[in-house]
């Protein structure tokens, strides 16, 4: 099993001597998707950070994966649903209970469209 | 070419993924609410039984292909309305694909028929912009309809007026009612619909297309997308169409490009305005929902369904003509709602022993509208007896006792012609004497006042 | 023997001989919460009204005492949702949430009796191999608090090692209890995917997540199964499967069973010292009846890379929910690593790279479960080491969380073929120089650190890991740690 740290170690200097530590991650576009906010000073680090973990994922492209099913679960279970029928729900406290803004029974945001 | 994605709330009793009752039109805000339609941390889905037979239903019922294994899958994206930060949806494996609808003219292919659940409630309050104390703009959210069952249909962009994507509604509705699955109405938002607008300029001009964000979506056509929201009545649908057509051609002519942008229809102002929000990047990130295990239906399973699906409106209408040798615009009009059209049907059926034709039946009902939650049929095919004696009494049977009368009141002709109108009455009554007993006055007077003169 | 240090077993015969009552095992564990949590950092919150919860269980036995955990003191990883008792995730963004409702999981222990003594720390949101990642401090190792009790369940292990609790819940998603369990001398069970409820246990990565625990010893791990297990109308992965009595088959040994070593997993990569330890334990195993069938496991070599696809890009869904409106704090109180995680999950699930990442991914993840399929077709069960090397100090791996990362390789691989593993202590290892340029300081205990080894069998066959687990244990002598 290749998981040898002196090789990854290795390998992380190799990438930062050949220049290859180029972004592979667009960390802003994918911050914006992701809904965080990231201060400018922590992105460099992260980024290198980003850079070396998928250096690492893409070991997957040595296998052949042609014709190979997905797995995205693993219990072969099918089919496993609920009858129709109601149940009682929380009380509108309790349902609130977690929330520092709320109005009227509802939960309260900052406005969401811009008029 | 416009596309139309329309939403469905299906009437369940509980919601999609949790046992929380569906009924929340009306009750006090975030009171159906638990910890899974909350997106409480931990919670987990289980999708109910009946939403996904009910959207199996649909699908079949729109010509749509039902395949025996079906998915859920997660689509990723915020908003305050979403509480899981992502809704369970279906991407690349929905309960239906390519099925059609048939207009009087043109068929409208359907893309895809898919489950999901709805969002939450948000209403926008704005603050008050004259106070020299500025109250801010905030949105307040509602949770009873998180996790309602929706069933969204997409159609590819075959549209090319707003006229046609009003039918095509019609015809959804009527559908879905006959399904008995939703109460599909567009004011109380049972029924949503998105329109997606792009005009493209062809060789042979200005052109209307289409570009949807659906998966599948490959068209070449123009480089902008607009959606339109907040539709909630037919004649809306029209309007913001038309409305947005002029508006897109208006820009397109100084040869500028439309904005690709999400507009909302402006019912007091008559138009689109355009809907910034301010999340605005969209990648759903699509991947399939770890929680549910997939849906298999066996082709025994699909049939069964299939075999609970009542007559649909086309058929029943083209039976109606076939059958009853109505007119097809009376069938038409009878089978709008299921509850008129099995009226109409149990009527000409109790009809039949009084020698009622189907005709009589649907020219009542058309014309007179009856109460059909106070009327039983029996009770109705006598009140059309009634009305049909009293229309069978043709003119010349009245003409003639009419005359008998005057001869046999000659008095009585002669004080009325010296200007004692009030003899009239008691000639009415003596000529109603002569005519079969229930049979209307309607008439009466103006032939006996003709004749007089 | 001091109460603290009982097992489920002891503890629960004591109770119904009634040698010593539930209140005084719950203050014999407090007590000890209260001596070290300010060193070890194992607990987040204690449960205030525990003393209450055991005078209940007290009470009760003298009407009922059937009841299988009937007032024996227990903890939570908190990332356990329980109704009115704050949990954190041991993120910031919790910092101040109470639940209401509580997991399945949590209902299970409290109807079977158990006192919860308390809330345990972890890795933030159960992201970390160290513990060092949780909002609320790290936790440390007791055997030596300079070294990293594992993690994510690091307050979990600790706690056990510790005797701070009978024993404690954990979750694994990538080796987050097994882990641990070897850095700390506990046994520690990844049950199988879908044989524990996940319902009220805040999801990590939800294809991967499995409900488990920390106990001292492998009877007692099968004791708290035959509570946790089985059926849950909240979660439609949990099995359909009749649920063993997992006791049944303990004392069995191991004689004419087929332990399976995969060949790849003795390779360059792997701590001589483990590589030692683990040598032994085939040795053992050979001594006490079994057979040892040398397998291979091809594609585990990928597991990793395939798991820290998967992995962070469920994170990156999972996550979404905290966004400070209708409870916890927003996005900007995420820790480094779940932003890391979010980062990477976002990015390989997004248009344009899916396919690339993902799906290949998932598509891995089949290979790897073919290998384990085949490897069953040849054997009963399969040996393992757990951790690549032994515990590492704190803040030796923390700037670098690749390396950080490499530390679950042999462990992900359950996680992705979603079958059970349980983790069984195998005795402790001198500090040594290792690798080039690492010189080990003397550890404060001479006695060295603990490490252990993982049994992985087929799906739900957790009775048979541990008949083998409790066969090997036989041999071991058992070490109570102390400070």
């Amino acid at each position: 099993m290749k998981i040898d740290i002196k090789h990854v170690a290795l390998r992380q200097a190799q990438d930062k001597q050949n220049g290859q530590g180029q972004m592979k991650i667009n960390i802003k576009h994918i911050a914006k998707l992701a809904n965080l906010k990231l201060k400018d000073e922590d992105l460099p680090r992260l980024e290198t950070q980003l850079n070396e973990i998928v250096s690492y994922v893409e070991k997957l492209n040595e296998v052949n994966t042609k014709n190979i099913e997905i797995t995205s679960q693993v219990t072969g279970l099918e089919n496993v649903t609920r009858e129709d029928t109601p149940a009682p729900s929380l009380t509108q406290e309790e349902v609130l209970s977690g929330t520092r803004s709320k109005h009227n029974g509802l939960f309260k945001v900052g406005a969401i469209l811009e008029e | 070419m416009i596309g139309l994605e329309t939403h469905i709330e299906l009437k369940t009793k509980s919601k999609m993924f949790c046992a929380c009752s569906a009924d929340y039109s009306g009750r006090e805000p975030n009171t159906h609410v638990c910890p899974v339609c909350l997106g409480l941390p931990g919670t987990l889905p289980i999708p109910n039984k009946t939403a996904i037979e009910w959207c199996i239903k649909i699908a079949l019922s729109l010509n749509c292909n039902v395949s025996n294994i079906s998915k859920f899958d997660r689509k990723n994206y915020f908003y305050p309305d979403l509480p899981k930060g992502y809704q369970i949806s279906q991407y690349d494996e929905p309960f239906g694909l390519a099925g059609w609808i048939q207009l009087k003219d043109k068929r409208i292919r359907i893309r895809r028929v898919h489950m999901e659940e709805d969002t939450a409630k948000l209403t926008h309050q704005f603050g008050t912009q004259n106070s020299k104390l500025k109250t801010q703009n905030f949105s307040l959210i509602d949770f009873n309809r998180s996790g309602v069952p929706l069933v969204e249909i997409v159609t590819e962009p075959d549209f090319e007026n707003a006229g046609e994507v009003t039918e095509y509604l019609q015809k959804l509705q009527q559908i879905v009612r006959y399904l008995d699955v939703s109460n599909a109405d567009m004011e109380k938002g049972d029924m949503r619909l998105e329109p997606n607008i792009s005009l493209a300029v062809s060789e042979q001009g200005l052109a209307v297309g289409n570009k949807s964000q659906q998966p599948k979506a490959k068209s070449q056509l123009p480089p902008y997308k607009v959606e339109v929201k907040n539709i909630n009545s037919f004649r809306f649908v029209a309007k913001a169409i038309e409305e947005e057509i002029v508006r897109q051609s208006e820009i397109l002519d100084k040869g500028e490009t439309p904005l690709q942008e999400t507009r909302g229809w402006d019912e007091n102002k008559n138009t689109t305005v355009s809907q910034r929000t301010k999340e605005e990047a969209h990648d759903y990130r699509y991947f399939p929902e770890p929680d549910i295990p997939p849906i298999r239906f066996a082709d025994s399973q699909i049939s069964n369904i299939k075999s609970q699906i009542p007559e649909l409106p086309d058929s029943k209408r083209e039976r109606f003509v076939r059958e009853y040798a109505i007119p097809v615009y009376d069938a038409e009009i009878l089978v709008r709602e299921r509850s008129d059209a099995d009226y109409f049907e149990q009527t000409v059926k109790d009809g039949k022993k009084h020698n009622l034709t189907p005709k009589q039946v649907a020219n009542y009902i058309i014309n007179k509208k009856p109460n059909i939650e106070k009327t039983v049929p029996a009770e109705l095919v006598e009140l059309i007896l009634v009305t049909q004696e009293t229309k069978e009494l043709d003119k010349e049977e009245l003409e003639h006792a009419i005359e008998l009368v005057l001869e046999e009141n000659p008095k009585a002709v002669e004080d009325y012609k010296k200007g004692k109108t009030q003899v009239l009455g008691f000639l009415i009554g003596k000529v109603r004497t002569l005519l079969p007993p229930n049979s209307s006055s309607e008439g009466i007077r103006e032939l006996i006042e003709q004749s007089l003169k | 023997m001091k109460l603290n240090e009982l097992t489920i077993k002891e503890a629960v015969e004591g109770l119904k001989g009634k040698k010593f009552s539930s209140v005084e095992i719950t203050q014999a564990c407090l007590d000890q919460i209260e001596k070290h949590n300010s060193e070890i950092n194992a607990f987040i919150a204690v449960n205030e009204h525990a003393l209450d919860e055991a005078r209940r269980a007290d009470e009760i036995r003298e009407s009922d005492s059937n009841s299988p955990l009937l007032g024996v003191p227990i903890a939570l990883k908190d990332i356990y949702m329980t109704k009115g008792l704050r949990t954190t995730a041991a993120s910031k963004v919790l910092e101040n949430y109470i639940p209401q409702y509580d997991a399945t999981v949590v209902r299970k222990l409290k109807d079977a009796g158990a006192v919860i003594l308390g809330k345990l720390n972890h890795d933030a949101w159960a992201h970390g191999a160290s513990g060092e990642n949780s909002d609320f401090g790290p936790t440390k190792n007791p055997w030596n608090t300079d070294y990293v009790p594992g993690g994510s369940s690091s307050g979990s292990a600790a706690a056990v090692a510790l005797n701070m609790t009978i024993a404690a819940s954990g979750t694994d998603t990538g080796g987050s209890i097994r882990q641990p369990a070897s850095f700390t001398n506990t046994v520690g069970l990844k049950p199988t995917y879908g044989l524990v409820s996940r319902y009220g246990i805040i999801a990590m990565a939800s294809s991967l997540d499995s409900i488990g625990h920390l106990t001292k010893t492998v009877e007692d791990c099968a004791i708290y199964l035959n509570v946790t297990a089985g059926n849950d109308p909240m979660d439609a992965t949990i099995t359909k499967n009749r649920i063993p009595n997992y006791l049944e088959d303990l004392n069995k040994g191991v004689g004419g069973i087929k332990i399976g070593m995969p060949k790849e997993y003795l390779g360059s990569g792997l701590d001589p010292r483990i590589k030692e330890n683990i040598e032994k334990v085939i040795k053992k195993f050979g001594e006490l009846g079994a057979e040892m069938v040398e397998i291979s496991l091809p594609h585990t070599e990928y597991g990793l890379a395939c798991y820290y696809i998967i992995q962070p890009a469920e994170v990156s869904s999972n996550l979404a929910r905290y966004d400070g409106i209708r409870y916890g704090y927003d996005r900007s109180y995420f820790g480094d690593e779940a932003v890391r995680r979010i980062i990477l999950g976002t990015f390989t699930l997004s248009s344009g790279y899916y396919e690339a990442y993902y799906k290949k991914a998932m598509q891995v993840r089949t290979l790897i479960r073919q290998d384990f399929e085949k490897a069953f077709e040849k054997v009963d069960a399969i040996i393992s080491p757990v951790s690549p090397t032994p515990p590492w100090k704190l803040g030796e791996k923390v700037d670098d969380p690749l390396k950080m990362y490499l530390s679950d390789a042999y462990t992900v691989i359950a996680n992705l073929a979603g079958i059970p593993g349980l983790a069984v202590p195998s005795g402790f290892i001198q500090h040594q120089t290792f690798g080039a340029g690492f010189i080990g300081d003397l550890p404060r205990s001479d006695r060295g650190l603990p490490t252990g080894f993982q049994i992985l069998g087929p799906q739900f066959s957790e009775k048979l890991l541990f008949r083998i687990g409790h066969a090997f244990e036989q041999t071991q002598e058992r070490r109570i740690c102390e400070i």
